[in-house]
């Protein structure tokens, strides 16, 4: 028991928390429950094709192809293909984390993952048409413009603040997923 | 809009696992054991930020985040609006709407910015998958630069657009 507590801590301090919220303020401990359960179903409903396909990924692609796409000698191109394959995914961080873990074992560089998951976050092409319906164009293509350089600049401020300790840290975590 | 995206993740999932299946039966049942396994080993973290996100959406309604940003402006008033941005996790679907009704009720646009990009780009709830899939420094610091980045970008689109 104390071994599962520890292993998920996480997940038993928010639980406590849900709890005493429910016993302090029953109408929104209430709400909030609804609100979690509405987003279970979201969860459950975009996480399965995504660890499917990460599975596949993890079958099917070769090391060596993944290094080659993506990885430390990849240059120019392999920061084009992150960012296109970033732009391009339109889903939330935390269903992107899982297939940023998987290129990372497959050997792409940190610094492409970085910008993978910067360009996803900040910039996704399927939204910007819903951006632009909502905020204006002037507005979306501004925003479009300047994020491309913040993810281009984040990724290479934390590639250079990383030791290469900590790099390998990183890929040895990786290969354990 | 967020089903049809959904949807055509659903299909490509669907073409590939396909194709696999006709190359070679045995590694697709194996992709899809690895799938389940490492879908199960996440799980618990995924339900703690669901009830944490519900617990800050019960909190912070609709109304209430119109009402900070809408109302606060100048610098107090990003900063109110980068840590609403920062602890909340609200599908952009959802903030853009709400970012536009905001806009045309003569809200700041530099707020509104940062509100949207720390929502997007930053993400408190997802700290600690995060440092699981990336390292805790790596987590940490994309987290902080997205932070102060989001900033900038409202800045720079306050000197370009206003």
């Amino acid at each position: 028991m104390r071994e599962i507590i520890k292993k998920h801590k996480f997940l038993f301090v928010v639980l406590i928390i849900d709890l005493a919220v429910l016993i302090v303020f029953p109408y929104k401990g209430r709400e909030s429950i609804v609100f979690t359960g509405k987003n279970l179903i979201n969860f459950l409903y975009i996480l399965p094709p995504i660890f499917i396909c990460i599975g596949l990924l993890d079958i099917w692609v070769e090391r060596e192809t993944m290094i080659k796409i993506m990885g430390e000698k990849s240059g120019i191109r392999g920061v084009l293909v992150s960012f296109m394959f970033g732009v391009l995914t339109a889903v939330p961080l935390y269903a992107l984390l899982p297939v940023a873990g998987m290129l990372l074992k497959k050997g792409s560089k940190i610094s492409n993952v970085l910008i993978f998951i910067c360009s996803c976050t900040s910039i996704r092409i399927p939204l910007l048409l819903f951006e632009g319906s909502s905020m204006g164009w002037k507005f979306t293509a501004t925003r479009f413009v300047v994020n491309i350089f913040v993810v281009l600049i984040t990724a290479y401020l934390i590639d250079t603040i990383l030791t290469d300790k900590n790099k390998d840290m990183i890929y040895e975590n990786a290969n354990k997923l | 809009m967020n089903i049809f995206y959904t949807s055509i993740i659903y299909i490509v999932t669907i073409i590939l696992l396909g194709l696999s299946f006709m190359k070679d039966k045995k590694k697709t049942f194996l992709a899809l054991k690895k799938a389940w396994k490492m879908f199960k080993t996440v799980l618990p973290q995924f339900l703690a930020i669901l009830l944490l996100v519900g617990l800050i959406l019960a909190v912070f309604q609709k109304e209430t985040i119109q009402k900070v940003i809408g109302t606060e402006s100048g610098v107090i008033g990003m900063i109110i609006s980068s840590l609403i941005g920062t602890i909340s996790l609200i599908p952009v679907l959802i903030a853009f709407p709400i970012a536009s009704e905001l806009f045309q009720n003569g809200a700041g646009l530099m707020q509104i910015t940062v509100f949207i990009s720390t929502l997007t780009t930053v993400g408190f709830v997802t700290l600690p998958l995060e440092s699981r899939y990336l390292s805790k420094k790596v987590a940490f610091l994309r987290n902080i630069f997205a932070f102060l980045f989001s900033f900038v970008v409202s800045f720079i689109m306050g000197v370009i657009l206003i």
